[in-house]
């Protein structure tokens, strides 16, 4: 069963944004309505915002009144980095029942749930497989608060799973992500001028790239899949191996015993070592990957693509770093794009989109190219390589000759798209001449 | 949410999703390295396996060409060199030179240095599912030592006695992948490590499985450990065991199990009655 109308849980975390931005992409999907206690961290054409936290009337009300056929879970905390012990706890444990009691009943009319969860289910354990298929546990239970709220938002799914045979169930378990704009404690410890690791230790990891986690999420909405997936990129990658292609120095500073404390020493320093990642970092963890592709969904990216990805983006953040002001939620102009007759063009609002690829794509005028607003921070590192001359014309104009000097070596290095280098080179020349003439 | 039937149903057929290979990867999924391999390979393997013990191999036709197959060999020694051996013997007189996967105990993947190295040169853990995988969806090489650690850690005078072989597990396994077993003769480990005592206070100190008095350790130090003498190695191929067992029906694994150990151990003492020197063979 395709899904039509859509509720998305936690819209205004990282997932749940670039899910509903995904979805306005297709005409599939006939209602998209977001709820969440926060504002919105992207900006949304046709998503419906409801400011609403998990109080499981106010859900259902809304659920049953927008006749939802699919509600998808994006909110589940997996890294400990983002929050405390006791909110994560209560946005994963308590938010989830919630969640599913707005789902159920015998007069519900959703038909489909997905639910986000993570690999942290599984653990990393000395007595692991080299490979978790869906059907396995971990061999020991959670020592970590993060872990023990997953496996017990898990449980509340299966259980709800179980109980409502009228509703498809689907569980993604992803693996670690890594990308360009995303956060999470691994993409933090790559940003590191050294990468720790323990003495010792050299764990299998495995990735999967930000666009591929949306993906997978799209991908599951298309038609009914219950059951549990594992989402997790091609390759399991020894640490050494990814730390290489980041092209960082390797530190094994962390002792094989006392590992605890001595990351308990660094985190006073600012390194940000996660409880949940000691184990990955001792351990690693890989998954089969396989029951998913089964379905037929096409991974983008390998894990070794996705660390490369992610390397390219650590070494020109520094260079393309933010013109774009961040995206602030306000209602009323919400609303009055929304809402009022006098708004011509729906669709894409020219000025502010970070995505101009998407509006190249439309045909509207890429308003980027006016030079009022910019392809922004992430557009511009994220794919690089992936960006068209005229994309690039428009950062280019806001790039000191140092960096113009960096892009021009990466590229050369890169694609070596002669329209670009000459692109480049254009720039460097307006921009000597223009330091020529002021004081 | 998924009964487990339709679960392993659907399983089978998820070969084709496989990754595919990436070429620019220096370590497989598994965390081998080519690299490793071939260095460890072309220095102290090539030393030890011509020189050191002079392996003289039989059968190494037994070992099939192509899919999957489980090599069960007998275990001993302080710090075994039967695997690296079995390992190089087909790699080198086997035509095709098959790779080989190596289980050994989880413990390793918990103790620091082995945790790095051992993956590097094929070793997996000997985990059911990663045997599993290995023999049914990549229809590679497996070899296992039933005795587990008893076989290494047994003194100098229970030599060439075969422990035994826990619950059958890797008959099981091979059943479930249905893949045959090869069992593997090796003569020459007892005598090239021998433990003649075990230190109960330094194994509790460092946290080995078991730390091992050797003609070379720990006097020596740890280069003392790998202090092989040498002895004559024969290693003997037998014929493959296609099995006929459900992996779920606990007697009949048991049974096979047995036969296994029997046809190795019958093996074994009759190349020990064929030799005339420990060190000349």
């Amino acid at each position: 069963m395709p899904s039509r109308r859509v509720l998305i849980t936690g819209l205004s975390t990282y997932w749940g944004g670039r899910l509903a931005e995904a979805l306005e992409q297709s005409d599939e999907f006939e209602t998209i309505i977001g709820v969440d206690s926060r504002d919105p961290t992207r900006e949304l054409d046709r998503t419906e915002f409801v400011r609403v936290g998990t109080q499981h009337s106010l859900l259902r009300r809304i659920v049953e009144a927008a006749e939802i056929d699919t509600v998808v879970d994006t909110r589940l905390i997996v890294d400990s980095l983002v929050t405390s012990a006791a909110r994560a706890h209560e946005n994963n444990v308590i938010g989830t029942m919630n969640i599913i009691a707005a789902c159920g009943g015998p007069d519900s009319s959703v038909r489909k749930l997905v639910f986000k969860s993570s690999a942290h289910y599984y653990g990393a354990h000395q007595d692991d497989p080299a490979f978790f298929t869906e059907d396995m546990e971990r061999p020991h239970p959670p020592r970590t608060p993060l872990e023990r709220d997953i496996l017990e938002a898990e449980a509340a799914v299966a259980d709800f799973a179980e109980k409502s045979p009228g509703v498809s169930v689907t569980l993604l378990r992803f693996a670690n992500v890594l990308g360009p704009s995303v956060r999470t404690s691994h993409t933090a410890l790559f940003r590191l001028p050294v990468v720790p690791m323990i003495l010792g230790f050299d764990p299998r990891y495995q990735f999967v790239h930000e666009d591929d986690v949306v993906g997978a999420l799209e991908h599951v909405l298309k038609q009914s899949y219950p059951g549990v997936y594992n989402v997790a990129a091609d390759g399991v990658l020894a640490l050494t191996e990814v730390i290489d292609l980041v092209g960082k120095p390797v530190a094994p500073i962390l002792p094989p015993w006392g590992t605890g404390m001595a990351a308990a020493a660094l985190r006073r320093t600012g390194v940000e070592i996660t409880l949940e990642m000691l184990g990955q970092l001792r351990f690693g963890r890989g998954l089969d990957n396989r029951l998913l592709k089964a379905t037929g969904f096409a991974y983008r990216y390998t894990t070794r693509e996705t660390v490369l990805k992610l390397a390219e983006h650590v070494r020109l953040s520094p260079i393309l770093r933010g013109t774009a002001e961040p995206y602030r939620y306000e209602r009323e102009v919400e609303e009055f794009l929304r809402r009022s007759p006098n708004v011509r063009r729906a669709g894409r609002r020219p000025g502010e989109r970070a995505n101009g690829r998407a509006a190249l794509r439309e045909g509207t005028v890429p308003a980027s190219a006016e030079g009022e607003g910019s392809a922004g921070p992430e557009a511009g590192a994220d794919d690089y390589d992936d960006l068209e001359v005229r994309e690039l014309a428009v950062v280019l104009g806001s790039l000191e000759t140092d960096d113009l000097i960096a892009l021009r070596d990466h590229e050369r290095s890169a694609r070596r798209r002669p329209d670009v280098l000459a692109a480049i080179d254009d720039a460097l020349a307006r921009v000597e001449a223009g330091g020529g003439e002021e004081p | 949410m998924q009964d487990a039937s339709t679960a392993v149903a659907r399983r089978d057929d998820l070969r084709r999703y496989l990754p595919g290979l990436e070429t620019d990867r220096r370590l497989s999924d598994w965390g081998r390295s080519e690299r490793v391999e071939s260095f460890v390979d072309r220095t102290f393997a090539d030393f030890l396996y011509h020189y050191w013990f002079r392996c003289e191999v039989v059968g190494i036709e037994n070992v099939p060409a192509a899919g999957g197959a489980l090599l069960v060999s007998n275990h001993a020694g302080a710090l075994p060199p039967d695997a690296a051996m079995i390992a190089k013997a087909i790699r080198d007189e086997h035509p095709y030179g098959r790779p080989l996967n190596i289980t050994v105990e989880h413990f390793f993947k918990g103790y620091p240095g082995f945790s790095m190295l051992l993956p590097k040169l094929g070793c997996v853990a000997a985990h059911p599912a990663n045997v599993h995988r290995l023999l049914y969806d990549e229809e590679a090489l497996v070899l296992v030592f039933p005795e587990g650690q008893k076989g290494p850690r047994k003194l100098y005078k229970d030599r060439y006695r075969l422990q035994r072989f826990g619950r059958g597990g890797f008959v099981a396994s091979a059943a479930r992948a249905g893949v045959p077993i090869v069992p593997v003769c090796v003569m020459g480990s007892e005598e090239a490590a021998p433990i003649f005592a075990h230190l109960r206070l330094l194994q509790r100190l460092t946290g080995l499985l078991y730390f091992p008095l050797t003609p070379t350790f720990p006097h020596f130090g740890l280069l003392g450990m790998v202090g092989y003498l040498p002895a004559k190695f024969r290693i003997r191929f037998l014929e493959p065991i296609k099995l006929d067992v459900s992996p779920d029906d606990r007697g009949a694994v048991q049974t096979a199990s047995e036969t296994v150990r029997a046809r190795i151990q019958e093996n074994l003492f009759e190349m020990l009655g064929e030799r005339d020197s420990i060190w000349l063979g």
